[in-house]
């Protein structure tokens, strides 16, 4: 029972942080353009954004 | 940049076709933004679409101008993509439901498995309570999709699918509530979470087939003409947007521009490429006094056109208005789904209902009786129902794609699958589209690399199809020096001391545009034919839909000596020089008829005749209306994937009657057990999770139905 009183918490917290994640990235965007995204790691981007 | 920070930025958003890979999105998001006007770019590669935050000083030429000097041809796109959005959106929030019950399925599922495993007492009841935790939050939340939609139908006193959804989440979460309130040994909050969940990954299935299919409109406008360079004075030109365009302007159209407004020419004379309107390959002649239409392509020369009518007085915002009204027929078409619901939501209703009573009759207490009802209704549970149909048709729109077939819209395989007469557009459908040169190979090597040389010169429609055809053959094209292009003849260079041409054959009538020939020194060296060739299997694509017991006949925009060799080859009958009204009517005639009309197109032209067949496809080189008005579009040259693509749409119409089957099976062997009270959350929760499995199961088998 003591274990449980821990160990439910976590399993939740974890779960409900996953659960965060994916809305944030789905809020930033990231499921607009899958193919884009997917092409995007070929892009050199080495040099500074300008501001 | 300083000047964009400088003034006010706006938000334009430009359709370019051309992106391709990630060098093109490189390219574009880098390159852009060194203009000094343009603030941000922003690729969208889904959408092949560039967002541009830029100065609101600049104009629409000097944006076209920055995406042509990185190799990228732009079209502006209208504001039309609100609708767009909302739907998105749709799909966005039910993603964010099933993400939500997903989570909370799982966990209550954890809780709940130690229940069913032995737990008892105080701990029963703690995780009672910690699943009431997760599982009603999760239920307001991810349920609104379905009490939204129960509610609107309520209200207008009729009943749908969610209504016995709705009922049935919300009955069985107060009553697990109270049971849990009251230690009780059954909670239900597993039971009515998996519901949400599976009924939510259908619906989202479904919102995600939908979702490919928008813009028709924004597709419209990207056809036209964005604009056209007016004479102010007899000298001077200034760039006037096509939503500014008025009656009595004169216009200046370059060769390769198209048109942004009806007119008459008023100067100059040039050849022009029809097809987008008429279907007619052969570009036409086009003199002083001669109409001309927005969204035609000029070819030759640089001619003025005196306006006669823009924007929504066009011919082509007609053709526009002709398929807004051919769609909303097929609107009223009623999805499978949707009427199956239309038996079940009452059946189910009144099974409950009877449950409540029986037991009520029998002497079990309010408790209890309401309790068996509940089970009833949650056993019936439509996810089986609800996943029936989606599943099985993302499955098999998913191995399509593979196959080089998009299909926009489930209900398009629906309809796919009734079709019993195709009609058939000619140009760029059952033949390419694309002017192919004949007897190549006649030509001797060195001839062959002087067409080359010269050819690749120019982006003449009959140049491309040259530098294509002269590929296969591994020529290098001839040492030419100083190469000018003139509008409406052809192209010149000098070849050591020579002069050579390749262009419109001296002596012949401009309108039999589909000759060329090579001169050296004025002399006619060789001349080469071009023809609109039939896609390579389209006899027997034919002959394969005869064999599905569908008839086809063409419909065709073309001159009759255009149609009469195809038709005669292909052993079906035709009709021609039809206008798209035309087309609409051979479409109503046959559907009178009793019919179920698949009508196969490309151009702009057939788009009233696309959005009013029973279904409809177009070949990967349809312009944008004619892939806009499409139920589905098949890529490649070949014409079989039509037909593999109805075979297709048979099987998923199996599949799904299957699935529907399993649906209803399960449902006279649960109910009963339900009925009598003997139905746990064990047994329900294993019930309604297998009869899911059993149907995507059975959807996968379309997987590999095609090669």
């Amino acid at each position: 029972m003591n274990g449980l009183i821990l160990l439910i918490p976590v399993a939740l917290g974890l779960g409900l942080l996953g659960l965060a994640a994916f809305f944030w990235s789905l809020r930033q965007g990231q499921f607009e353009d899958l193919d884009g995204a997917a092409l995007r790691i070929f892009v050199e981007d080495d040099q500074d954004q300008p501001s | 940049m300083t000047a964009a920070a400088a003034s006010a930025l706006v938000e334009r958003d430009f359709a370019v076709p051309d992106i391709r890979c990630a060098g093109c999105i490189a390219k574009l998001e880098q390159g852009l933004v060194r203009d000094k006007r343009i603030a941000a770019a922003r690729v969208n590669f889904t959408e092949k679409r560039v967002h541009v935050s830029c100065a609101s000083d600049a104009e629409m030429p000097d944006l076209l101008g920055a995406f042509a000097t990185l190799g990228f041809e732009a079209h502006p796109i209208g504001t039309g993509a609100d609708e767009a959005s909302a739907e998105a959106e749709t799909t966005r929030e039910l993603l964010r439901a099933v993400a939500v019950s997903g989570f909370a399925m799982m966990n209550i599922m954890l809780l709940s498995v130690s229940v069913w495993s032995g737990a008892t007492g105080a701990t029963r009841d703690l995780f009672h309570w910690l699943s009431a935790m997760i599982a009603l939050p999760t239920v307001a939340y991810a349920g609104r999709p379905f009490f939204r939609s129960a509610w609107r139908a309520l209200r207008h006193r009729r009943t749908n699918m969610d209504v016995p959804i709705s009922i049935g989440v919300l009955l069985v979460s107060v009553m697990s509530l109270y049971e849990t309130a009251t230690h009780g040994a059954h909670a239900y909050f597993d039971g009515a979470v998996m519901l949400l969940f599976f009924l939510l990954c259908g619906r989202w299935l479904d919102s995600v087939m939908r979702d490919r299919a928008r813009g028709g409109v924004t597709a419209l406008l990207r056809n036209m003409g964005t604009g056209a360079m007016v004479y102010r004075h007899e000298r001077s030109t200034h760039w006037v947007d096509a939503t500014a365009l008025e009656p009595g302007m004169v216009m200046l159209v370059a060769a390769g521009e198209r048109l942004a407004a009806d007119g008459v020419v008023a100067g100059g004379s040039s050849s022009i490429d029809l097809s987008l309107l008429t279907g007619e390959s052969a570009p036409q002649t086009v003199r002083l006094g001669d109409a001309v239409h927005a969204g035609t392509l000029n070819l030759d020369a640089p001619i003025r056109v005196r306006v006669t009518a823009a924007g929504a007085d066009t011919a082509i915002a007609d053709i526009a208005r002709l398929m807004g009204e051919a769609a909303q027929g097929k609107s009223r078409y009623v999805r499978i789904a949707d009427r199956a619901a239309r038996l079940y939501a009452p059946a189910v209703h009144t099974l409950a209902l009877l449950a409540f009573a029986g037991w009520m009759i029998a002497g079990a207490g309010w408790h209890q009786s309401l309790l068996i009802a509940a089970a009833v209704l949650i056993i019936t549970c439509p996810c089986a129902l609800g996943l029936a149909v989606p599943a099985a048709q993302i499955v098999a729109a998913g191995s399509l794609m593979r196959g080089g077939v998009l299909i926009k819209d489930g209900s398009a395989l629906e309809r796919l699958s009734e079709v019993d007469l195709a009609l058939v557009d000619k140009t760029g459908t059952l033949t390419l589209g694309r002017p192919e040169a004949h007897g190549l190979d006649r030509l001797d090597i060195g001839i062959k690399s002087l067409i080359l040389a010269l050819a690749q010169a120019s982006r003449h429609p009959l140049s491309e199809a040259l530098t294509r055809g002269l590929q296969v053959y591994d020529v290098r094209p001839a040492d030419i020096r100083s190469i000018r292009e003139t509008p409406g003849f052809g192209v010149e260079g000098h070849w050591s001391d020579r002069t050579v041409t390749l262009g419109r054959p001296i002596g012949t009538e401009l309108g039999d545009a589909l000759v060329t020939q090579l001169a050296v020194d004025g002399r006619p060296v060789a001349t080469i034919r071009f023809a609109d060739q039939l896609r390579p299997d389209a006899a027997e694509a034919i002959e394969a839909l005869r064999g599905e017991g569908i008839g086809a006949m063409i419909l065709s925009g073309d001159r009759a000596e255009a149609v009469a060799p195809v038709a005669r080859e292909l052993g079906i009958m035709a009709q021609t020089a039809m206008s798209p009204h035309d087309k609409l009517e051979a479409i109503a005639r046959q559907a009178a008829l009793g019919h179920k009309v698949l009508m196969i197109g490309d151009g702009l032209n057939d788009g009233p005749a696309l959005a009013a067949g029973h279904a409809s496809m177009a070949p990967g080189s349809a312009s944008d209306v004619g892939k806009n008005a499409a139920d589905c579009i098949f890529l490649g040259d070949r014409l079989m994937p039509v037909v593999e693509t109805i075979r297709m749409a048979r099987r998923t119409q199996a599949i799904v009657r299957q699935n529907f089957m399993l649906a209803i099976f399960y449902n006279v062997i649960a109910v009963p057990l339900a009925f009598l009270g003997l139905v746990t959350p064990l047994v329900a929760a294993i019930a309604m999770s297998g009869s899911s499995l059993l149907v995507v199961g059975n959807a996968l088998r379309l997987k590999a139905a095609i090669r």
